[in-house]
């Protein structure tokens, strides 16, 4: 017996599978699911499209001068506010990791309290603060009303960038904390002093691990600036609310500015995948990897 | 100028925690010579390497190099602790290679040399551009100075790494178990290079466990366990006729 002889026996076209039609696998779940979202979703069309809304006001007000003007300064707060934020995160992250005590102190206590306390309420703490110091300044040299400084912008800025600068140093100490001990070994080895280790080879290594959340903390900013309505400073949301305290057209104006925050959002995300690819240079990405 | 000590470590001891890793070592190396530290794992070699470039700071004794004191700044009868820049300054001319390489990922090769030269030393990029293309020409890497350390073989990288090492001009190179992370295959092309340099006439202290290189490149050779200098001499003496029954025991052992 060979197995020549077995495949004679009765078992010819068995292993011949090629000419047979394919029947793909039925998806019954995927397509009960899709079908209940699509009812939903036309539910919720038809619900819009027969509800009290006047697209047309959506339509006009949506590139209106006040509008527009309030997106820019939305943008403008979002970049004040996040670079104070990150230039205070890194400091505050290095002086969490020195070696000196008293600037670690500094750093534990800033991330405490101002991570203790809502935005909001430091953004009214700012604002408010001529209740208190009526006046700033350097006795004999200088001195200033304080609500001629505390304008909305600069209350906002600060209110936003220091509390950002609380939760940014953290991201900042993870991504010092992930680079190598093998790396500031090298670094010291050339003769590297630490602010030039931390310049050069430390912080651009991560800047990689940094990238992903201080992104989605940009993306937080674009909305958290609206915040900034409350003390008087003219962004999008706040603008909006002027025009509809005025026409009464609540609901079609806040859909106006819910669409600029998703344009700016979505065109931040796309930003942010170069941003990544531009420090991930050296590495190999894990996916190309797998 | 054969006499010339460049190295001279006096009753060196240190602790981590309860641990005492070095127990009074002494150690001497002259200018141009290349000395091998052996010993198990765990003896302290590493750890004497590291104090030399005050990678680690001593609990007692004290190290020299080129005549002066590393860490400290001797004014009279009082020894002043230096500062982070005065350290920075005595490491650009003590160069080391690491087990595990530890180039820059974010740099090319070539960056990763030039880096030294121009940032901490201040040469022209220039300049320094054109040593560390002659530089990684010597290791055998002209055509990687592009690439990533990423995409480079170990041995690769621990060629670049002496490259980089070399383009500070130090006046003497560590090397803390260079061929211990690499696969076997990749362990002479890193030798054939340290061995290239020793010819040169850098001084090399090298961690090793690499008998051979130990028994040809070598002058001297330490052989250390548990903390202490079991026995020092010639390459040639210590690695035939050890004096100590240990030694003989681990050479004996890493050479089967």
């Amino acid at each position: 017996m060979n197995a020549t002889t077995i495949r004679t026996t009765g078992d010819i076209g068995k292993y011949e599978i090629a000419h047979l039609t394919l029947v793909p696998k039925r998806h019954i779940g995927r397509t009960v699911a899709a079908a209940v979202v699509l009812l939903l979703f036309a539910a919720l069309v038809r619900a819009f499209s027969v509800g009290q809304i006047e697209w047309s006001y959506v339509r006009d007000f949506l590139f209106a001068p006040t509008i527009i003007a309030g997106l820019g300064n939305t943008l403008l707060m979002t970049v004040a506010a996040m670079t104070l934020g990150i230039v205070l995160g890194v400091v505050i992250a290095i002086m969490r990791i020195s070696g000196n005590p008293v600037l670690s102190s500094i750093a534990v206590g800033y991330v405490w309290v101002f991570r203790g306390a809502p935005a909001l309420l430091q953004l009214m703490l700012w604002f408010n603060l001529a209740l208190i110091f009526p006046t700033m300044g350097i006795p004999g040299l200088f001195e200033f009303r304080t609500v001629d400084i505390m304008t909305p912008f600069v209350s906002a800025m600060l209110g936003l960038g220091i509390s950002q600068g609380a939760y940014t140093s953290e991201v900042v100490r993870s991504g010092l904390l992930s680079v190598d001990s093998g790396q500031y070994e090298a670094a010291r080895s050339i003769g590297m002093t630490h602010m030039k280790m931390l310049r050069r080879i430390v912080l651009p290594q991560a800047m990689r691990v940094m990238i992903p959340p201080i992104g989605n903390e940009v993306i937080g900013m674009v909305k958290l600036t609206s915040l900034a309505s409350v003390i008087q400073y003219s962004e999008i949301l706040h603008n909006a609310q002027i025009i509809y305290f005025a026409n009464t057209r609540v609901l079609e104006l806040l859909l106006v500015a819910s669409f600029w925050y998703l344009f700016v959002v979505s065109i931040l995300s796309v930003g942010q995948h170069y941003i990544e690819r531009y420090f991930g240079r050296g590495i190999k990405s894990i996916r190309s990897s797998v | 100028m054969s006499n010339d000590i460049i190295v001279k470590a006096v009753d060196v001891t240190k602790h981590f925690g309860n641990f005492l890793a070095l127990d009074k070592v002494n150690l001497e190396v002259t200018r141009g010579e290349v000395s091998c530290i052996i010993g198990p794992s765990g003896s302290g070699k590493s750890t004497l390497l590291r104090c030399i470039n005050l990678l680690e700071r001593l609990d007692g004794g004290a190290i020299w190099v080129n005549n002066e004191l590393v860490g400290y700044r001797r004014e009279g009868d009082r020894l002043h602790e230096i500062s982070d820049v005065e350290i920075s300054q005595q490491r650009r001319r003590i160069g080391m290679v690491f087990q595990r390489f530890n180039l820059f990922p974010h740099m090319t090769a070539l960056e990763n040399i030039i880096e030294g030269p121009v940032q901490v030393l201040g040469e022209p990029a220039r300049q320094a551009r054109e040593r560390a293309e002659t530089l990684l020409e010597r290791v055998g890497l002209a055509d990687k100075k592009d690439h990533y350390p990423s995409e480079l073989s170990g041995g690769q990288q621990q060629r670049v790494a002496i490259a980089r090492a070399m383009g500070m001009q130090p006046d003497l190179i560590l090397f803390d178990e260079p061929t211990s992370a690499l696969d076997p295959e990749l362990v002479s092309e890193v030798l054939d290079v340290m061995r290239d340099l020793a010819s040169s006439g850098m001084t090399m202290i090298v961690v090793t466990h690499e008998m051979g290189f130990a028994r040809n490149v070598a002058n001297t050779v330490t052989f250390m366990e548990a903390g202490k200098v079991i026995e020092t001499g010639l390459a040639s003496e210590v690695l035939s006729t050890p004096k100590s029954a240990r030694t003989a025991e681990f050479i004996k052992a890493v050479q089967s």
